[in-house]
């Protein structure tokens, strides 16, 4: 199998191994080896919950170098409206876009000019393929991610159009060629409010690769704006720094409902991934019927909820929508991007598929797969049941489903320990490298 | 291999429960989802229907590896006419359980459509026991 692009990395130095994030992970993803959360690959969706989680930051979000942006004669910013949530309201836009002028892109894009187009493909390509209803949405790669790994049933429900990221990502780089830039001197940089959206361009879900060239951290762009600020109060402020109009819904998109309640019919908005799991089951058990689409977001209140995010949700929310009160109160203004509308609809569909690519299954064969699932009911009768944590995975579940897979021994449990050393099968020094090779070489030197 | 679950008459809020259990299993058996789809709606029915009907039943559910059979036995009124029973949209079941969005008369034309045998025995005022098989190779 395919090597699976992962943003979300753990700083040796920073982690204890101290078993939170494993038990946060919803695809139980996360193992404690030689004293330090390890990353299962194939079972992570990129959606956060372990760096939310985590007490001493040891988990990170890794980024592209910001100054690889110079390897370009023309650099984009693609800036989702999330980002301007960030900041308080005495912080105009103007002031926003001008510091990423500032610090040396030269062009600002906003990520959500794309929705109109995108919610009207969506549309077309739901009002097409009634039979495909209960539609579900693309939008977020965590979500994406865990119907591939959880919920392959499921994969044909979704809707396999390119994102407002990609269309204005394509456009961006089209509106610079036309204006006779070389394609080689554009890139194109997204600042991601997520894990998700980086593991969504580097290693992207039917398609080949993606129109974004970089990644940068929402909270890394903050920081430098806000530096940015406390340096030059007083400069003026260049007026066009690239906004153009955005509709009320293209504002409000990735907020949540912001899909929803842009579609007729029945349609669900269900934000945080244990909710997104939830509302999952009941679907492919056809316990709900009757529902049009379902808008579903791994993070707590969508992007404003972001692991980048550095603003409480509730603020970013206000301010998204305050700004977003204030475009209906406009007319609507015609836009560039309108220009290539059919351009860009003619590429919205994603060229390739959405593959599913099960974690839940023991074995490719059923007559193995029943062996080990027999076996992992023998161990589950013999183990506490107490999911304490204390073998390195999440659950005695998980351990069990490890021994068979041989990815763990069944000794590594402190319980199974004991009885072995009671029962003179290992020495206590034995029972002690067990445990060092779950909690980490030296552990327990200062007890000795 | 064999699971068994107990499922409680009235409790509508647990409905499902063993049937969304079953699935578990049959995915990590690597069983077809399209197979899975249709083995879970056809135990979700025969689920609802003791919740909405009996007093209590079991859930018995053995597997080989190729095929699943699903027992589910209750404690309950009985059907009088099965045939009836099959027909779509027939239904005895009293107005508060269709309130609750259960009782459209779909449970066994439902379950008939998504097992591969079915085959139902019930005595009036005894209960009610459905049997399903469903191969997982078409």
């Amino acid at each position: 199998m395919e090597e699976f692009y992962h943003a979300l990395k753990v700083s040796p130095k920073a982690c204890t191994g101290c078993t939170h994030c494993m038990v946060a992970c919803p695809t139980s993803a996360i193992r404690v080896r030689q004293g330090l959360a390890t990353i299962d690959a194939a079972a992570c969706v990129d959606c956060g919950m372990c760096l939310k989680t985590c007490q001493r930051r040891a988990i990170f979000v890794e980024q592209d170098d910001f100054n690889r942006i110079f390897h370009f004669n023309h650099r984009v910013v693609l800036l989702p409206s999330v980002v301007l949530g960030q900041f308080a309201g005495e912080v105009s836009e103007e002031q926003i876009f001008a510091e990423l002028i500032a610090m040396g892109f030269t062009r600002v894009v906003e990520t959500d000019r794309s929705v109109d187009i995108l919610a009207g493909a969506m549309r077309e390509y739901m009002r097409t393929r009634p039979h495909l209803r209960p539609f579900i949405s693309s939008f977020c790669p965590a979500v994406v991610r865990l119907i591939q790994v959880r919920f392959p049933s499921m994969i044909d429900h979704v809707i396999p159009l390119k994102q407002a990221l990609d269309l204005s990502a394509i456009h961006a780089r089209r509106q610079l060629e036309e204006e006779g830039v070389p394609g080689d001197q554009i890139g194109v940089f997204y600042v991601t409010p997520c894990a998700a959206k980086i593991a969504a361009i580097k290693s992207p879900v039917g398609e080949e690769r993606s129109p974004v060239d970089g990644v940068i951290n929402m909270d890394f762009i903050y920081n430098k704006v806000k530096m940015g600020l406390t340096r030059k109060d007083k400069t003026p402020l260049p007026r066009d720094a690239g906004r153009g109009y955005l509709s009320p819904e293209a504002i409000a998109w990735t907020l949540s409902e912001g899909e929803a309640s842009s579609f007729e019919g029945r349609c669900l908005a269900i934000d945080e991934i244990h909710n997104v799991i939830d509302i999952l089951e009941k679907l492919e058990n056809d316990e709900l019927q009757d529902i049009d689409f379902v808008e579903l977001r791994a993070c707590d209140h969508s992007c404003a909820g972001g692991a980048l995010s550095t603003n409480n949700r509730f603020l970013v929310i206000e301010r998204l929508r305050s700004r977003s009160k204030a475009s209906a109160g406009r007319p609507p203004e015609e836009d560039e991007i309108g220009k290539h509308a059919g351009f860009l609809r003619e590429q919205v569909l994603l060229p390739g598929k959405i593959t599913p690519r099960s974690i839940e299954k023991l074995d490719e064969d059923t007559l193995v797969a029943m062996e080990k699932m027999q076996k992992i009911q023998r161990i589950m009768s013999i183990i506490p049941r107490v999911d304490c944590g204390a073998c390195g995975a999440p659950s005695c579940k998980a351990l069990a489903r490890d021994v068979v897979q041989g990815k763990a021994k069944l000794s590594q449990c402190t319980f199974m320990q004991k009885v072995l050393v009671q029962e003179g099968l290992i020495t206590p020094d034995e029972a002690i490298e067990i445990a060092e090779n779950t909690w980490g070489k030296n552990r327990f030197n200062h007890h000795k | 291999m064999e699971f068994h679950y107990h499922i409680e008459g009235g409790d509508f809020s647990r409905a499902g429960s063993a049937s969304s259990e079953v699935k578990k299993i049959l995915k990590q058996l690597n069983v077809d989802p399209r197979v899975i789809k249709r083995v879970v709606v056809a135990l979700y029915e025969a689920e609802v229907n003791v919740v909405a009907h009996a007093h209590e039943g079991n859930m018995t559910v053995t597997l080989d590896p190729g095929s699943i059979e699903a027992v589910v036995e209750d404690k309950g009124p009985g059907i009088a006419d099965i045939d009836l029973a099959m027909q779509e949209g027939y239904s005895t079941a009293s107005p508060r359980v269709r309130e609750m969005g259960f009782g459209a008369g779909m449970g066994l034309p439902n379950i008939k459509k998504n097992c591969d045998r079915l085959d139902i025995k019930s005595v009036v005022n005894a209960g009610t026991t459905v049997k399903m098989t469903t191969f997982f190779t078409g």
